[in-house]
């Protein structure tokens, strides 16, 4: 069964768009949700959660389709989202007693062991915490709920470095339970990359790439060539990015196997080095390809309207 | 059971490559021994902050290696036919070929790469 199902999700604001979203979350699997700022990653976020409702397409959470089921859904969810803020003249316990109040599941010795792992003192009241312990004492909430899916919105920006190992931590505990699985966006690619099994980017409303990351990781290569004068480049199906500076010659390609280093090495090329590319330049590069491929459209589209006047 | 594995991201292998070589470590120098039983997937996972996929991946190759063996439902052990000697050829292996590149790239002989080689000998 799957966490999360979105299937061709669009919406549609008067200067932004989501288009045909597909997403998927297996159980007991993390999601790392990526993309540059106003992508779309919060809009998505919010129709799962129900927050906003999709103009067409299906959601579903946890088995129950969204919004229409959200409320036996959420039962189970538990969301953080930058923008959510506790009640700042009460203390992180009050919070804490509310909760346990309606999770009949409560467990207060691992409510102490994460008050104490992540250093935050339940008499203290929330308008006198820095920005960092808000943070911790919001996704707290919701760690100690155990829900079966837990949806990050950016959890750890903000975050000094040790704050964040605490964080992730936590994060890799609940997958030791199969039957758990966490949806996190974020803008480090390197905790991403550290803790996701699935990877999805999303750029300009659109899905520009969604892979299990392993798989993902190892289909991109970047190659440093010599070539000769002679050299004509290899027709390369997923040849993303090419940098020439005299006879250097370097190939970022996203379908890498050594069929591909066979054909390359068949120009006469020497090939000096083959590299993995990291989460970010990977990113990068995706979503410069896919800007100069709707740069190249428009073009092409306001070309085939002259001609047409 | 903690591995105390100690990964580094300056490191050139991607992690899955790093868990394999720090598990083949501890099996070549006999700290851990035949029939020992592994973390489960994830409870590594949980130890390493890093996706069940990737240790998943990293005991897969293992598993094809024939450094441990996987038994459906009881988990993962240390093979009880593994050979050190051959894990510890495979990493002498990769570490000659990767001294073969350098030397070719730096245009060193045959004969410099063996003068080379000699002094690292008695260096030791």
């Amino acid at each position: 069964m799957n966490a999360i199902e979105c299937e061709r999700v669009c919406k549609r604001y008067p200067h932004f768009a989501l288009n045909n979203v597909d997403l998927t979350l297996p159980t007991g699997t993390v999601l790392g949700f990526v993309g540059p700022n106003g992508a779309g990653k919060s809009t998505t976020i919010r129709i799962i959660m129900g927050l906003v409702h999709q103009d067409a397409g299906q959601v579903r959470v946890l088995g129950q389709e969204m919004p229409a089921q959200q409320v036996k859904a959420k039962w189970d969810v538990g969301f953080v989202s930058e923008d959510m803020r506790l009640y700042s003249h009460r203390t992180l316990g009050f919070h804490l007693k509310f909760l346990r109040s309606i999770y009949p599941a409560w467990d207060d010795a691992y409510t102490r062991d994460l008050l104490d792992r992540f250093e935050l003192n339940p008499e203290q009241k929330v308008k006198g915490l820095s920005h960092g312990q808000r943070v911790k004492a919001a996704l707290l909430t919701v760690f100690v709920r155990r829900p079966k899916l837990l949806v990050f919105d950016e959890p750890t920006t903000g975050l000094d470095p040790v704050a964040r190992k605490v964080i992730l931590e936590e994060m890799m505990r609940v997958l030791e339970d199969d039957q758990r699985s966490i949806l996190f966006s974020s803008h480090n690619t390197l905790e991403v990359e550290q803790i996701s099994d699935h990877i999805a980017f999303i750029n300009r409303g659109s899905i520009v790439a969604s892979q299990e990351k392993e798989a993902f990781m190892d289909s991109w290569r970047r190659l440093r060539l010599v070539v000769n004068g002679d050299f004509k480049m290899p027709s390369l199906k997923q040849l993303v990015e090419s940098q020439q500076s005299g006879r250097q010659l370097t190939l970022t390609v996203s379908d890498f196997s050594e069929a591909l280093e066979q054909q390359v090495r068949e120009t006469g090329a020497e090939i000096r080095q083959v590299e993995r590319l990291t989460l970010e330049e990977i990113f990068i590069a995706s979503v410069e390809a896919h800007q100069r491929a709707a740069r190249a459209d428009a073009k092409q589209a306001d070309e085939n309207q002259e001609i047409a006047a | 059971m903690k591995t105390q594995i100690v990964l580094s991201q300056t490191d050139d292998r991607p992690i899955y490559a790093q868990i394999m070589d720090e598990i083949k470590q501890r099996v070549a120098l006999g700290d851990w021994e035949p029939g020992l039983r592994l973390p489960s997937i994830r409870e590594l996972a949980a130890e390493l902050r890093v996706s069940v996929i990737t240790v998943k991946r990293a005991y897969l190759e293992l598993e094809r290696g024939g450094v441990i063996v996987t038994q459906q439902g009881r988990g993962s052990f240390v093979s009880e036919n593994v050979a050190v000697s051959e894990v510890q050829q495979e990493k002498l292996n990769r570490l000659l070929q990767e001294v073969a590149r350098l030397a070719a790239t730096m245009g060193l002989s045959e004969d410099d790469l063996r003068a080379l080689l000699s002094q690292a000998l008695k260096r030791r």
